[in-house]
């Protein structure tokens, strides 16, 4: 997702406007960006909180700053300067976090985020994007490179099954029609769970988010929900403040809660040991297995 | 416009008045920054320059100083800290268009300031900016990140440091002392001016110097400065004013002033 997201970003290249930012990270990677921004590609050093405040003071004379790290070390470390500098004024400034949930793997709980977007997404005028797929990067850039209001975008790697061609971006995806349990998915993760579903003997109706908070909740997504009043909610986020807290939320709003809710997510350090990104989705559930495991429980129920 | 002893006598009796009438506090490091934001408005700030608040505590001198310029009103003042006011107790989001950024959460006004500065280096505008901060703000390691970014990059920022020796609760050199501080920036290899903070004068004379990259005036100054009782006393960083003190701070004021006209007549 990294590369698409460079190529995706060297095309906005001319745009004078466009100011990215870099915490001292993107080593054998955003090389091309630098080589094509010139002076507009800033290597901000090892300093986010400065970082963040660049980019609003930035803004606030009408360019369009992007701002990366590895994800924590933006959205953790530069909270204040987040809510402060950026949200509070609704600069359009571009926060990309590389790394998503457990994406660091056994690089360590240092570098993974898994409460990334339930805390920003707390903040003024914020909203989080989380590309599932390579093709959805590029779709994700041309967009945030016109809103205004603040934005996150959430990097991780994308599954996208060979045999699978995915719907363009949008913040609700149909992913597969089935006529078992309902499942949305909230992130890269949706590929893996997707190939897996469609091998299984499951009939499941896989319906994919991408841009958080939910808000309006489609039709056909409501009809499935009716139909199978079963909802799984996935996300390799902590519970609190994630997209399942959200949609729940929004469901109960709308008097179309289900009969049975269940939300898989991010657990922190179940063992206490430090493996790869599977590992730590296997040991919170969040692997294809242990989803399809649960499907099947629901279904012979 | 030339500043003279009458326009920074009314002003220091309207900040006082204006801190009197809405029960708030931190008087002590409004009173210390006057003649600096004064100096600025009156007689430095050109139509592209912009000017960034750090230590937002001290908004109520801001709106003084706007209110010097016609810039708010009388009216506008007298809401301070009022609800529905435009003038919260630290610098607004919204309303004024004169306070380019909500600040108040210490630190964060040099890496503001040198965004705008990078931004007018990028488009190749002219202008320059300028952040005053306090001292004991500095005790925030997201100053110095925006001090090696400023100098970095060689940004037209000159930062002002309010260097009154008190913070929130006791002096400066008793919580991490910062003391050489001018040393300390000049060791960041930034140009770095030490003038009276009160001499109106000298501070615009300082703040006039426009080099290659940022500079960095230390402006030594006193808490509560101009009413004796509140010199340098610590009390008045927080303590709201009662009707006591405030009037023993306007006699003592009027006062002056008379002396000063009998002294000019």
């Amino acid at each position: 997702m990294r590369n698409a997201f460079c190529q995706t970003l060297v095309e906005n290249a001319a745009d004078p406007s466009f100011v990215f930012l870099t915490g001292d990270l993107g080593f054998h990677a955003l090389e091309p960006l630098r080589h094509e921004m010139g002076d507009r590609f800033i290597n901000a050093g090892i300093a986010e909180q400065n970082m963040v405040s660049v980019a609003a003071g930035l803004a606030k004379e009408g360019l369009r700053p992007w701002v990366y790290s590895i994800a924590p070390f933006l959205y953790a470390r530069a909270f204040e300067q987040i809510r402060n500098d950026v949200c509070l004024h609704r600069m359009p400034v571009v926060l990309v976090g590389n790394g998503g949930g457990y994406g660091y793997g056994v690089m360590g709980s240092t570098h993974h985020a898994i409460e990334d977007y339930g805390a920003l997404l707390t903040l003024q005028g914020m909203r989080a994007y989380l590309p599932a797929f390579d093709a959805d990067v590029s779709d994700t850039i041309r967009y945030l490179m016109r809103v205004d209001h603040p934005a996150y975008l959430r990097l991780g790697l994308s599954e996208q099954p060979k045999w699978f061609s995915p719907p363009p971006f949008a913040p609700w995806r149909h992913l597969l029609a089935g006529v078992g349990p309902t499942i949305a998915i909230a992130g890269p993760l949706a590929g893996g769970i997707l190939d897996a579903v469609r091998q299984s003997e499951l009939s499941a109706d896989i319906w994919l988010v991408s841009e958080l908070p939910v808000t309006d909740l489609p039709s056909e997504f409501l009809i499935s929900l009716r139909r199978s009043n079963y909802l799984m909610v996935i996300e390799e986020h902590v519970g609190s403040g994630g997209f399942g807290q959200m949609l729940a939320h929004q469901l109960l709003l709308a008097g179309a809660a289900p009969g049975r809710f269940v939300h898989r997510t991010a657990l922190g350090y179940v063992s206490g040991q430090y493996g790869s990104q599977r590992f730590h989705r296997a040991e919170c559930g969040l692997d294809p297995a242990s989803i399809v495991s649960e499907l099947n429980r629901a279904v012979t129920a | 416009m030339p500043i003279t002893p009458e326009l920074l006598l009314k002003a220091r009796l309207r900040l006082l008045q204006m801190h009197y009438e809405s029960g708030v506090g931190h008087i002590g490091g409004n009173l210390s920054c006057l003649e600096i934001l004064i100096a600025l408005y009156h007689n430095v700030l050109k139509p592209l320059d912009r000017f960034v608040l750090s230590k937002g505590h001290s908004a109520g001198a801001l709106y003084v100083t706007l209110w010097s310029l016609g810039l708010l009103s009388d009216d506008d003042l007298k809401t301070f800290h009022k609800d529905g006011t435009r003038l919260s107790g630290h610098p607004p989001v919204h309303g004024i268009p004169e306070i380019s950024f909500a600040t108040g959460s210490l630190g964060h006004g040099l890496g503001l300031s040198s965004g705008l500065g990078l931004a007018k280096k990028l488009k190749h505008e002219k202008g320059r900016v300028f952040c005053l901060t306090s001292d004991g703000e500095w005790n925030e390691g997201s100053n110095w990140e925006a001090l090696i970014f400023t100098r970095h990059h060689r940004l037209n920022v000159t930062l002002v440091v309010d260097l009154n020796g008190l913070q929130g609760f006791g002096k400066t050199s008793d919580i991490a002392d910062l003391e050489p501080l001018a040393e300390k920036f000049r060791a960041f290899r930034v140009p770095t001016i030490e003038v009276d903070g009160h001499d109106v004068g000298a501070v615009a004379m300082a703040l006039r110097q426009d080099g290659d990259g940022p500079t960095v005036v230390v402006a030594k100054t006193k808490k509560g400065h101009g009413v004796s009782f509140m010199e340098d006393s610590f009390d008045w960083h927080y303590l709201p004013l009662s009707r006591e003190s405030y009037q023993e701070a306007v006699a003592e004021l009027t006062s002056l002033c008379e002396t000063h006209f009998a002294k000019l007549s």
